[in-house]
């Protein structure tokens, strides 16, 4: 698996990854315990949880999966005393093409992820809950249960845990294979036993009519790992690492052409693409020059090397000013790659160079949602199949005059008309490739 | 479409007391709805069989109360089910970008040439296996990002990942799995 550099880069902060990267740190609860594990599931449990909700939210955490929607918000939507069950399902489907991060967590440091769960569930009055593995991750599947039996053993789960009258327990579920499955709610359906069709929403927001139809939240695997250091730091300290939208750290994904792809974890807003690139990854390649980023996950808008993007900024004396910031200068923070018109999305940001075709990456994306439109709704399920038959047909034979026009026709007609996010997530590379390399198309018509 | 693979045997008629247990083990997971336990049960019975026949889709839909168009459309939904035999060892090569920008495509070809598969035979999809070698000791096949673009290029063979592969080891890595 990717490794951690022996020694943090001055750039990360790690807390999440602050135990995997101690030498003979291993993922049983020995270890664990060793390492002050379930210390902040004790203290939660001598709070109210409404108090924990509320640390959540001080602390600025946005979900780490891809939408950024802030947990404590997430978490609040649910009614404690309702009546109802509520569930917690934990998305571990991790499969949006450059994000790499909850593979390591699972098979590293399952026990942070239990003990995460277990707090989020005593806030939200939450009595069964399941993790939500893909199937091609085996090992992570057999190592979680492993913890879950270990946790269960030592009183963290199960009935009455640590004496306090709480009941939690935990299974893990295996996907099959779909990466819709990721989709919050086709996750829900895929574990109710059913065709992992979305849902549509409303009605069908997983806060309200979730898993079993009762009031569930989803949350990705390291959104669920950030509560217990947020317990155990304070929402105070914990929000003050990020900026103040945006708190704590994120695990940035790099991979493509930089010398040392990988996972860093930064605080929120800690650097910037340039610094990214350069200082923590080890630069490009020698020779080679920067042509393309994606900076949040496949389905993030592309920028283009050399852009510039106007956006307000804080100035020295801290009032906000309008200024042109290149693309080097974008800080990788939530607020700022959504003024520079993409995402940061789950952190996966990929880097190609100037040896790279912008036609033939983005077919290999267009072949990817192709493949994986769950194909309920029209526009995605023929959408989908067309661009990337269009950019399959370009490099095999070149380019028709109006394949530009066409691709961006077709993916226009798809985002916004959609059961599910995927329809954006499948149109965005299409429109972006083509709003930011015309010339890369245009030199492809025969 | 080729015809799946007609076999006289039915799975179901040969199940364990083992197996058995197991599957009513997976299915006390889901004490909300049995239902759920449709994947687990299948994947249940693909690590033991193989693939999953007729009578592997009736039995399951029998024991969790459904009827067996309810599994028979999961089965024909998700790429990791499969209706005919595979090879011993299933080679899976990431095509998603990252690895494709690290060489995945000639990773891809390598294996196949290297356990002896035309690198041009394609995967049918919809319950078929995977291209698979005529002794059944090797499939190989395409797969999306497999969450390891740091990686890149990766395979995963069997529950292996393989990581940063390069093409001069893919002889000895193939020959490690005979
Ligand atoms: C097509 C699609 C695929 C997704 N895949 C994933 C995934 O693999 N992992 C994940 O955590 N979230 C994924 N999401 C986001 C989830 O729908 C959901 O927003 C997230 O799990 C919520 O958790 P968070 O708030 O902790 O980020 C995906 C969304 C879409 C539209
Ligand atoms: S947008 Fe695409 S993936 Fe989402 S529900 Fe519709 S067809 Fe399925
Ligand atoms: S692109 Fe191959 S592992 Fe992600």
């Amino acid at each position: 698996m990717v490794s951690l550099l022996p020694t943090p880069h001055p750039k990360e902060r790690r807390i999440i990854f602050g135990n995997i990267s101690k030498p003979g740190y291993s993922p049983d609860i020995e270890t664990y315990l060793a390492h002050g594990g379930y210390e902040s599931l004790k203290k939660a449990l001598g709070m109210k949880p409404n108090e924990i909700i509320d640390m959540v939210k001080a602390a600025n955490l946005r979900g780490r999966g891809g939408a950024g929607f802030p947990a404590g918000a997430k978490w609040s939507f649910i009614k404690y005393d309702d009546g109802k069950p509520h569930y917690i399902v934990v998305n571990a489907d991790e499969s949006e093409p450059g994000t790499f991060k909850d593979r390591y967590i699972l098979h590293q440091d399952p026990h942070q992820l239990i003990e995460g769960l277990a707090i989020a569930a005593f806030a939200t009055n939450v009595h069964l809950s399941y993790i939500y593995i893909r199937c091609e991750f085996p090992k992570a599947a057999k190592i979680v249960w492993e913890a879950i039996k270990e946790a269960k053993a030592k009183g963290f789960l199960g009935k009455n845990i640590l004496g306090t009258g709480f009941d939690l327990d935990i299974y893990v579920h295996q996907g099959a294979g779909a990466y819709i499955c990721g989709e919050e709610t086709s996750l829900l359906e895929s574990l109710e036993g059913k065709r992992p069709y979305p849902r549509i929403k409303p009605p069908y927001f997983p806060a309200v009519l979730g898993l079993y139809m009762k009031p569930t939240i989803v949350n990705n695997v390291e959104t669920i790992c950030h509560v217990k250091h947020i317990l155990a730091m304070g929402p105070e300290e914990y929000a003050k690492m990020g900026t103040p939208g945006d708190g704590g750290t994120r695990t940035m994904c790099v991979s493509g052409d930089v010398q040392r792809p990988g996972f860093y974890e930064i605080p929120c807003g800690g650097v910037t693409l340039g610094e990214l690139i350069n200082d923590v990854c080890g630069g490009l390649k020698p020779g080679r020059t920067l042509k393309a980023v994606i900076p949040g996950g496949s389905s993030a808008k592309v920028l283009r090397a050399g852009e510039t993007f106007k956006m307000k900024v804080k100035g020295p004396d801290g009032q906000m000013v309008e200024k042109e910031v290149p693309l080097l200068d974008l800080v990788m923070d939530a607020s700022t790659l959504q003024a520079a018109g993409t995402m940061v999305g789950s952190g996966g940001v990929m880097i190609m160079d100037d040896t790279r075709d912008m036609v033939w990456a983005l077919n290999n994306l267009n072949q990817f949602y192709a493949h994986e439109s769950c194909g309920q709704c029209t526009p995605c399920r023929e959408g989908s199949l067309w661009m990337s038959k269009v950019t399959t047909r370009i490099i095999d034979e070149g380019a028709r005059p109006d394949d530009a026009k066409n691709l961006k026709n077709i993916a226009d007609n798809i985002a916004g008309r959609t059961v599910c996010a995927f329809g954006e997530a499948c149109s965005w590379p299409t429109q972006s490739f083509l709003a930011k390399f015309p010339d890369e198309f245009e030199k492809r018509v025969k | 479409m080729r015809a799946m693979t007609e076999s006289l045997t039915r799975q179901a008629d040969s199940l364990t007391p083992e197996f058995i247990a197991e599957a009513d083990e997976l299915v006390s997971h889901y004490p909300v709805s049995k239902r759920s336990a449709s994947l687990p049960l299948l994947h249940l019975w693909q690590n033991h069989f193989g693939f999953i026949d007729d009578s592997a889709m009736e039995w399951i839909a029998a024991r969790l109360d459904l009827t067996p168009v309810n599994i028979i459309e999961l089965v024909t939904f998700y790429p990791w089910f499969r209706r005919e035999q595979a090879g011993k060892t299933i080679i899976r090569v990431c095509r998603t970008l990252a690895c494709a920008l690290a060489g995945s495509y000639e990773v891809k070809d390598k294996f196949c040439q290297a356990v002896g598969l035309n690198p041009d035979c394609e995967h049918h999809g919809f319950g078929h296996a995977p291209p698979t070698t005529a002794d059944g000791k090797f499939s190989v096949e395409f797969v999306e990002c497999l969450a390891s673009c740091g990686s890149a290029p990766v395979a995963l063979i069997n529950d292996d990942l393989v990581e940063n592969i390069k093409t001069s080891e893919i002889p000895s890595l193939v020959e490690s799995y005979k």
